[in-house]
């Protein structure tokens, strides 16, 4: 490195120099910023600022996808090839781009000027077939009438409620729009265990995927003694087919700001993390502008409204690994680490990010706190059924009319949802749903009565996941789309325990041949097993669920995986 | 204190704070495990060691999860056999087990099919051999991660050596892939004490199994040759 490159580079990582370890992945980032890549020079210059051992800023930068030890350009398309754009030709706009450049996925031109690669669920599922042209969306791409739209991702909003979407769909609600935290307010003016008490009372439970109840979570890290403690907004938002928290947090940033803010009062926090995958970043600087916005206003900060209560939040990006969403994976990269979950117990109510006590919830969590602090448990309660109290948001994607975030009262049937979106599109048949997200389940026309709420979905061996309905019409090959969930998870899997790390590789390659046509005698009994042990016996919830869908599929269409029955499916 | 639970159906008291695994060996019950080493941090990576407790869903790892009053933990349920012979089946499938004699005994007794996943892509590697000491051969490695532990803060504090890739590309490997000799390597051999399968090898061990006369080998070690003769004079 020359001289000039040496002090540019340390300009742009001194930021983060005083973070130690846990500046390793902004100063990653800040360096590709600069050079597209991290070099070898470079990364020694990065551990040597943060004093990380060579090797592991080395596993770090292998771990995630979006860091690149090869010559790489900043200039970056990122096409989706994921379940709901492989529906509308993701891949074919991939080949085209490619060909067009004279280059291969994955690879990057001569000149550094151009890289283009395939990349796993954008999160723009309503505006499939989509591609990330460096910060910008690019969707609905058309490669027939050479048409697409680049820039901020529009969000379609509707459903029958407008409580958490109330400032979703014109663009981003500025904070003397949204209101000066009145909730907030509220609740610096009751006890911190009034408010924890409250989120118990009002049933409300996590939106991300596992639905664990949000009161119990809270009332542990404010029991728990500690001289720092942390709230983690949880914006890793990964799941394919899932892209509510990108609407909720570019439109209505405050309403997520708020939220953490109660949670910092209820649990004694003073810090606050907003962790949001770099697949998103159109959002970044909306989210640091609401923080500028907050931090002004005095919502933010030291002895905020002269209440004795101090509470900042800082945001931190992350590099391309869907198994950070998983909470004690996304503290190891807040730290500086790869993204390897944790053994739990213990769990991060006591032991969270820095091994403090830590609140860790969903945007969409988030997003509910404010609504039940302002009107009460009581109130809030009225939404929803008994048991499944609340409004929830729907990520409607695939073969419908009208694709985008659905909030709904839980107890709405599918029905009466997929009757919302238009019913399917162009008024073919129904085939499918995959219900939940990659990590859920197949459900058939026999499911649409089903009330979605946590109790009915669980009867009928739905899992609510993080709200995912990505629908297929009848022309659809179920093969395809199970051999693109073959490939995301042995894309995603950490690679940790044997059973996911392997297991997601043997899933994969069976599904490959089942893609393909060409089974062999005994899959359908290796895939199960590989299902199975994956489910029984994996680490974290990413391995526990990477059979999920798969296994839902064996179930509904036995015959696609049997040898010799191929002929029949066909011919469908 | 001591607690009491039920394993296999036999009612045990053990010290408190005593893991599963602990305990079934103190009652003589085997319990198989890969990664699991005295010396190393329990990660409960390789699963092998998994159990089944009454009342809860998932199977869990006996190295880690630690005895409790009223528990009642299986074994060998049909649950567990299954993931045991079905992660002993994928392990064989991806790697080259001809080094791991246990885990080779392991597989006869649990029905495991060295070929049950034809077709199967394995992780392969040229073994590497850059330093006077010891050789790493990947092909053999089946991610314990002891030998990572070792060369950090389980033993020795030198992290020359951590992860490349992620999920079923990973693999051992320095910074930038360097050469032993070019990293912070001190050569103290735990690495090599920990490997369960022959990835890490002495390489004089190497040598001699691929052929080579003792006599052979010790020309090619000029430096300590030379000492003796000196001192033989």
């Amino acid at each position: 490195m020359t001289v000039t490159e040496t002090s540019q580079l340390h300009t742009a990582i001194e930021p983060y120099i005083p973070l130690g370890r846990s500046g390793l992945l902004p100063a990653l980032h800040a360096a590709q910023k600069i050079y597209g890549w991290v070099s070898e020079p470079v990364a020694t210059e990065i551990a040597k600022a943060l004093r990380v051992p060579l090797a592991d800023v080395h596993g770090v930068i292998e771990f995630y996808s979006l860091f690149y030890n090869e010559p790489t350009s900043t200039h970056v398309i990122r096409v989706c090839t994921d379940v709901a754009c492989a529906l509308k030709g993701g891949e074919g706009i991939l080949n085209h781009l490619c060909s067009h450049h004279g280059l291969k996925p994955g690879q990057t031109t001569e000149d550094l000027s151009l890289t283009i690669e395939a990349s796993p669920c954008l999160g723009l599922c309503e505006h499939a077939p989509v591609a990330l042209v460096d910060d910008q969306a690019e969707t609905n791409i058309d490669l027939e009438k050479d048409t697409y739209e680049l820039g901020r991702p529009p969000s379609h909003v509707y459903g029958t409620i407008r409580l958490l979407t109330a400032n979703c769909g014109n663009g981003t609600t500025s904070l003397p729009k949204y209101g000066d935290y009145a909730a907030f307010k509220k609740a610096l003016g009751m006890k911190p265990e009034e408010i924890v008490n409250e989120v118990k009372a009002s049933g409300l439970v996590g939106r991300g995927g596992a639905a664990f109840p949000a009161g119990i979570k809270w009332e542990g890290a404010a029991k728990a003694e500690a001289d720092q403690k942390y709230v983690v907004c949880n914006a890793d938002e990964s799941e394919p087919g899932t892209f509510k928290d990108r609407v909720l947090l570019i439109d209505d940033p405050h309403r997520t700001i708020e939220g953490m803010l109660i949670a910092g009062y209820a649990i004694g926090a003073s810090k606050g993390y907003i962790y949001i995958r770099a697949e998103y970043p159109y959002i970044f600087p909306v989210l640091e502008n609401a923080l500028k916005e907050s931090r002004e206003a005095g919502l933010l900060g030291e002895n905020i409204l002269g209440a004795g209560f101090s509470f900042d939040i800082e945001v931190r990006v992350g590099a391309g690994a869907y198994i950070c969403g998983e909470e004690t994976a996304l503290f190891e990269s807040i730290e500086g680490k790869r993204g390897f979950p944790r053994i739990k117990p213990p769990f991060p109510t006591t032991h969270g990010v820095f091994g403090k006590p830590t609140v860790i919830n969903n945007v969409e969590t988030l997003c509910n706190v404010p609504l039940i602090v302002s009107q009460g448990s009581a109130e809030y309660r009225k939404i929803g059924t008994e048991k499944s109290p609340g409004p929830k948001l729907f990520c409607v994607s695939g073969d419908v009319e009208r694709t985008g975030v659905y909030e709904i009262p839980f107890g709405v049937t599918l029905r009466e949802l997929l009757e919302m979106a238009g019913g399917v599109k162009s008024g073919k048949g129904l085939k499918s749903i995959l219900f939940g997200g990659a990590a859920g389940a197949f459900a058939t026309s026999e499911h649409l009565d089903v009330k979605m709420t946590f109790e009915d979905l669980r009867a009928a061996g739905l899992p609510l996941g993080s709200g995912v309905v990505m629908v297929f019409d009848e022309t659809r090959d179920m093969r395809q789309v199970l051999k693109s969930l073959g490939h995301f998870f042995a894309h995603e899997s950490c690679g940790k325990c044997y059973p996911c790390q392997m297991g997601t590789q043997r899933q994969k390659e069976i599904l490959d041949r089942v893609a393909k046509g060409k089974i062999l005698p005994e899959d359908f009994n290796r895939l199960q097993d590989v299902g199975w042990t994956m489910t029984d016996a994996s680490l974290c919830g990413l391995g526990q669920t990477a059979a999920s869908a798969v296994l839902s599929a064996m179930k509904l269409w036995p015959e696609i995986f049997v040898e010799g029955q191929m002929s029949q499916v066909d011919g469908q | 204190m001591t607690v009491t639970f039920q394993m296999d159906g036999k009612e045990i008291t053990v010290e408190d704070g005593m893991t599963l695994l602990e305990a079934a060996r103190e009652q003589g019950i085997d319990i198989p495990t890969i990664c699991f080493h005295e010396a190393t941090k329990a990660n409960g990576l390789c699963r092998i060691c998994v159990v089944e407790v009454e009342g809860w869903r998932l199977l869990q790892p006996a190295c880690i999860v630690k005895a409790a009053a009223e528990m009642k933990v299986q074994t060998r349920s049909e649950k567990v056999v299954r993931a045991r012979r079905t992660i002993l089946e994928m392990l064989a499938s991806t790697m080259d087990l001809s080094d791991a004699p246990e885990i080779l005994t392991m597989m006869d007794e649990y029905g495991a099919g060295a070929d049950r996943f034809p077709d199967a892509e394995r992780r392969e590697s040229e073994v590497k051999d850059d330093n006077p000491m010891y050789i790493r051969d990947y092909s053999k490695c089946l991610l314990c991660w002891r030998c990572v532990q070792v060369c950090a803060e389980d033993a020795q504090y030198t992290y020359a050596i951590n992860f490349e890739g992620r999920g079923y590309e990973t693999q051992i490997g320095t910074f930038f892939d360097k050469s032993i000799p070019e990293t912070t390597c001190v050569l103290c051999g735990q690495c090599v004490g920990v490997c369960p399968t022959g990835a890490l090898k002495p390489k004089r061990q190497f040598l001699l199994e691929s052929g080579m006369k003792p006599e052979e080998i010790s020309v090619l070690n000029t430096g300590r040759k030379r000492r003796k003769e000196k001192t033989n004079r």
